[in-house]
């Protein structure tokens, strides 16, 4: 791999394939080394009514020099992700939204047919729309087809920590796909996200995984060399599984025989 | 007047967005109003039209703020 092993979306050139979210750290100076540690390049932030009785921390001003990737996570209607992607272009001077849509509180697991219509909705407005999404290929099509500049399937559930949990399907879209694939949500620790770089995904988001490791700096820089890992497992170009032992050494000249 | 702001019965003498915002952020001590965004009715009012925008009776209006997030 080399320095030129970038992708791009909506003609943003990232070399970095770790997109890091902001939330659940210690406390802000964590969360601000953890964010240099993964040398990512892109950060994720949500969007919440103001709390008038406290100040609250000034994520804002600390990641002024990296690119906010805004969320319209807690969203359960198009109509609301909508508005919410309004007011995080307003707040952040981005065009870029992950686009989350979901349908089940206590599985978080994204609405399909609610983010399919906001994505429609929000490209039509001129958005960068990449959507957090289920880990099916059609779906997946859909949303690239409705002007997605990536597609974000889920590893597993958000906040989970179960890692890919269907890597098949994972593979098939990052085959088929036509725009940039970011595994969102679920990865626990480094060898996930090298898993989701090897089944050929172009980045990974996090968040958890980071934020709530017992030492959230150390697992930072552990994702960031296991991305590199898996994206350069995956230029290598990996051996066939097979069901039999197949030797490395030379079967010739063997001692005794 | 009475406002709805953030889903809460406000009652205010703010006669525009931008009245209402220093009224509601007063006690935060903001040096600008970068990360933040308002929406009247379900529009979002850009920035550089607070000062015109005027508030009425019963509007609904949200005032919120880019934060952490993943």
């Amino acid at each position: 791999m080399t320095a030129s092993d970038t992708f791009t979306i909506a003609g943003v050139e990232l070399s970095s394939r770790l997109f890091l979210g902001t939330a659940g750290y210690p406390n802000q100076s964590v969360m601000v080394e953890a964010v240099e540690a993964s040398e990512c390049e892109v950060v994720t932030m949500s969007i919440r009514r103001i709390s008038l009785d406290k100040r609250g921390s000034d994520t804002v001003n600390l990641l002024m020099n990296y690119r906010f990737l805004p969320n319209t996570a807690g969203c359960e209607t198009a109509r609301d992700a909508i508005l919410t992607a309004e007011l995080a272009r307003e707040a952040l001077d981005t065009n870029w939204i992950k686009v989350e849509v979901i349908g089940n509180r206590e599985t978080l697991y994204p609405d399909a047919i609610e983010l399919l219509e906001a994505t429609r909705h929000l490209v039509d407005e001129g958005f960068v729309v990449l959507p957090y999404c289920t880990d099916d290929p059609v779906m997946c099509e859909r949303l690239a087809d409705a002007g997605a500049a990536a597609v974000m399937p889920l590893g597993s559930l958000i906040g989970s920590g179960m890692g890919v949990v269907n890597p098949a399907n994972i593979e098939l879209i990052c085959r088929r796909s036509q725009v940039p694939v970011i595994v969102d949500a679920g990865l626990g620790t480094a060898s996930d996200a090298t898993i989701a770089m090897e089944l050929g995904a172009s980045a990974v988001l996090l968040n958890t995984a980071v934020a709530k490791a017992d030492d959230p700096v150390a697992m930072a820089a552990a994702m960031m060399h296991g991305v590199k890992a898996g994206r350069l497992a995956h230029l290598a170009g990996r051996i066939p599984k097979r069901g039999r032992a197949e030797p490395s050494s030379p079967q010739f000249g063997l001692v005794g025989s | 007047m009475k406002l709805k702001v953030n889903g809460k019965d406000t009652e205010t003498s703010a006669a525009t967005i931008m009245a209402l915002w220093q009224e509601e952020t007063a006690d935060l001590e903001l040096e600008s109003n970068r990360g933040y965004a308002i929406s009247l009715n379900g529009k979002v009012v850009r920035k550089a039209q607070w000062d015109t925008t005027p508030v009425s009776e019963n509007d609904q209006v949200e005032i919120v703020r880019a934060m952490q997030g993943g």
